[in-house]
């Protein structure tokens, strides 16, 4: 199956099972305190993920490696190249 | 053995150093190589420099396969490929963002764990950047993470194209993915994972130094979001 079809399918069974608890007609109800919990619950789920993705993203922009020593390192290499290639007859 | 596969346009004064780093880090460490340099046609000269490298190093270590123009990232490695004579092949830029001295890491990982591919990460680890701002810094991370969610890869790293292969996979996996750029070797993980082949990851630093003159525009970003939805709705 496709990652689409995997996220259909998980939307399709936890929309459905939302749907029946929620939506049920006034005999199946579920008690009041847990309907009034279940039905804005899409919503909080939604907007509780974008939080953790900001949260994520910007734990991992701040946490972004800057590769200083190996930036100073890579000039020394090259410095080191040039000259043993122009020794070896590498003409530039 | 391992065969480095080198595609380069206009690298003329890069080629010649990611070589030298390269021989002085196959020597160092006993490895036994050969590298492939694949060049489009640079209209600056690099094939001739290349020819100058395979004077001097031998042209049992340095092949020069190149072609007449610039036909795509995904053909040369193809191209590559047919003439490699390794069981291994590490595929990298050749423009120095990619520093040789970690494929022995690489080899190292691939033994340790039997991996089918060992794949250069920025993100995990000690991994890193230099030479990005924040804004191209939340780009990458902010790409990362949506690719992260739709696709569930099992690999931190998707768009780094520095990566050790084992030969035959490589060559099945050329022959599966038909994306371009960016999305091209995030195809190829995503490709590995379906196939069943095992992923092993080493932390890199990734040194760029021409995004001050070649910035992520739009085009790309747009195309990438589309490859994306793609893999999402193919894989």
């Amino acid at each position: 199956m496709t990652k689409l079809g995997q996220w259909l399918c998980g939307l399709a069974l936890l929309g459905s099972a939302w749907a029946v608890l929620a939506l049920a007609p006034p005999a199946l109800q579920p008690p009041s305190p847990l309907r009034q919990a279940l039905l804005p619950l899409p919503l909080y789920l939604l907007v509780a993920f974008g939080c953790y993705s900001l949260a994520t993203v910007g734990y991992r922009l701040a946490t972004f490696n800057d590769c200083e020593e190996a930036a100073a390192e890579l000039q020394e290499h090259i410095r080191a190249a040039r000259a043993d290639l122009r020794r070896r007859g590498l003409r530039l | 053995r391992l065969s480095v596969l080198l595609p380069t346009y206009n690298e003329r004064d890069n080629l010649p150093l990611v070589v030298w780093l390269l021989v002085r880090t196959f020597r160092d460490s006993g490895i036994d190589f050969e590298i492939i340099i694949i060049d489009d046609g640079s209209p600056d000269g690099t094939q001739e420099v290349a020819e100058q490298l395979e004077k001097i190093y031998g042209s049992d270590k340095i092949l020069l396969r190149p072609r007449a123009r610039k036909l795509g990232l995904g053909t040369a490695y193809i191209h590559g490929m047919k003439h490699a004579t390794g069981n291994f092949i590490v595929i990298m830029d050749a423009d120095l963002s990619h520093h040789p001295k970690f494929i022995p890491e690489f080899i190292r990982k691939q033994k340790e764990g039997n991996f089918d591919i060992v794949s250069g990460t920025r993100y995990k680890g000690n991994g890193g950047v230099y030479g990005w701002d924040l804004k191209r810094k939340l780009i990458s991370r902010g790409a990362n993470f949506l690719t992260q969610v739709l696709l569930r890869p099992g690999a931190s790293d998707l768009t780094g194209s520095f990566r050790l292969y084992r030969k035959e996979v490589l060559q099945k996996l050329m022959e599966k993915c038909v994306s371009k750029g960016y999305v091209f070797q995030m195809e190829m993980i995503v490709r590995a994972r379906q196939l069943g082949y095992t992923i092993g990851e080493v932390p890199i630093s990734f040194v760029d130094r021409v995004y001050g003159e070649s910035k992520l525009g739009g085009n790309e970003i747009v195309s990438f979001l589309k490859g994306l939805l793609t893999l999402f709705a193919t894989t």
